[in-house]
């Protein structure tokens, strides 16, 4: 029994990291959709979290903490020149802009010479544990669960539902959201680092649009109603294409088609929230 | 000394006037009525007051100081507090929720006093407490909204259509409402359609007409002028 578990530990431990680094993913851009904002850069924040913590470790041998935390600062400050023109208007700029945010990162990545161009980052030392993901992943739950009733969740709920209503109660609407945006932008660079810092290899390819994308759909089809949503979407998708791999060059096909159904069926979301009666 | 004075505001949306100059005021105690017809600019002229819309031109005097192009948030603290249309209420909190939201800028002192108050004078409000604000009938949503605005201890409140949507018999009980308030020292600037409610309750009025303020009076004079019997009572 011990043997069979070891065994499948072996085999899929990455995939149990990669759960735990998209759930942190969907946490990011749940924190802008909390507001009613879409960001589509946060596959962007992510490469830029994952080079600056992978180029601390192998450039300047830093402490692994402290490659996370520039992970998490850069992409943190890059969302905050962003989002303060941005956000000042409502509607769907800031998808515009951090959709031609995200082109932009990519490119750069595979131009400059220290990010390897579009050879990419090799040889990033192994050093994420799973207790790393595990502590990360505890303080993100933790910090969503205080999120809901304390003044700034409530503010970005308000800024959601109608934000004339919010500026009148005298919420700094602007302000508020783009806090939102900036914590969004650090926890998908701190996912980054722990990401880069466990398989080994890094490329431009990997944060584009299509995974912008990606990240989008783990919160959409888990739901955007609570940050759990996102997290189950994220999962789910994420474990999925390995469950279906017994049907070959079909599991895509039904991977879309189990999206286009809970689409369809649940268009809130797999997890649905009851309205408080 | 004048609660609120607008002098000679424009307002425009991009190439359009809405607002060409309008000038009013408010003094304190008073409630004043300000009707029109759809566009005529009435909304817009609450949202400038309350920083939402930028004027481009004119003076926004408050107790004395010009708060024009001041932020939203900074004309709440100051004391005025708009109830938009639409009641714009946040349907996914709960009501005791939806009326904490309305002492947002506040400290948290006295807030439970402040809703043991609005529970007070709305009953159906604490009723409904820890039910969903979504689930609330019109009028009760109307009562929900203008709870949220007495929550932030206004000295001005600015009424964007408060009777839209609602029965005659609870359009009544509405304006009873804010008659109440305002006897209670809240300044009230009123924009309705419903100008013959509006006149009823309010000392002074404003017509608006495609941005220009065309007519000003008592309200008792005002609902028996001519042209506004005409226009807006369907005489």
């Amino acid at each position: 029994m011990t043997e069979f578990l070891m065994s499948f530990w072996q085999t899929y431990n990455t995939l149990f990291y990669t759960v735990l680094v998209h759930g942190m993913l969907a946490l990011s851009i749940y924190i802008t959709l909390a507001c009613g904002q879409l960001s589509l850069g946060n596959a962007a924040f992510m490469g830029i979290g994952a080079y600056t913590a992978a180029l601390f470790t192998l450039k300047l041998n830093a402490p692994f903490g402290l490659s996370l935390l520039a992970g998490g600062m850069l992409p943190a400050f890059v969302a905050l020149i962003i989002g303060v023109p941005t956000l000042r208007l409502s509607g769907v700029y800031l998808a515009m802009a951090t959709l031609g945010f995200g082109e932009v990162v990519r490119v750069v990545f595979l131009n400059m010479s220290i990010t390897g161009g579009s050879v990419g980052l090799n040889g990033v030392p192994p050093k994420t544990e799973l207790w790393h993901l595990l502590l990360v992943m505890g303080v993100l739950i933790y910090f969503f669960l205080k999120l809901k009733n304390s003044r700034f969740g409530r503010a970005l709920e308000a800024i959601r539902e109608d934000e004339v209503a919010a500026a009148v109660m005298g919420i700094k609407t602007t302000s508020f959201k783009v806090w939102a945006f900036v914590i969004g932008a650090f926890i998908a660079g701190v996912a980054g680092g722990l990401n880069a810092h466990f398989t080994f290899f890094l490329s431009p390819r990997e944060y584009g649009f299509d995974f912008a994308v990606d990240i989008l759909t783990f919160a959409i089809l888990g739901g955007t109603g609570t940050f759990w949503g996102p997290l189950v979407g994220s999962t789910i998708l994420t474990i999925l294409p390995e469950m279906l791999r017994f049907l070959g060059s079909y599991r895509l096909a039904l991977n879309g088609l189990i999206l286009v159904l809970v689409v369809v069926y649940l268009p809130n979301g797999i997890i649905t929230v009851k309205k408080k009666d | 000394m004048m609660l609120l004075e607008l002098k000679d505001v424009y307002v425009n949306y991009n190439h359009i006037q809405a607002l060409k100059g309008i000038s009013l005021n408010v003094a304190e105690g008073e409630i004043v009525a300000l009707i029109g017809a759809n566009g005529a600019g009435k909304s817009t002229t609450l949202n400038a007051i309350s920083g939402l819309l930028k004027t481009t031109g004119g003076n926004i005097i408050y107790e004395g100081s010009n708060i024009t192009g001041h932020s939203p948030q900074s004309i709440v603290r100051s004391g005025i507090i708009q109830v938009p249309e639409g009641r714009a209420i946040l349907t996914t909190l709960k009501v005791r929720e939806n009326l904490e939201m309305g002492a947002f800028t506040r400290k948290n002192d006295r807030i439970k006093d402040n809703l043991d108050a609005v529970f007070a004078r709305f009953p159906v409000l604490q009723k409904k407490a820890e039910l969903s604000a979504g689930n609330l009938s019109g009028g009760e949503q109307q009562m929900l909204a203008l709870g949220r605005a007495l929550m932030a201890k206004p000295r001005l409140l600015l009424m964007d259509e408060p009777s839209m949507g609602l029965s005659p018999i609870l359009v009544r009980e509405i304006f009873q409402i804010i008659t109440e308030i305002n006897k209670q020292g809240t300044s009230i600037l009123l924009v309705e359609q419903n100008a013959q409610m509006a006149l009823e309750v309010s000392r002074r009025g404003y017509v608006l007409e495609t941005g220009h303020i065309v007519l000003e009076d008592t309200s008792a004079n005002l609902l028996h002028n001519e042209k506004v019997i005409h226009a807006y009572l369907g005489g």
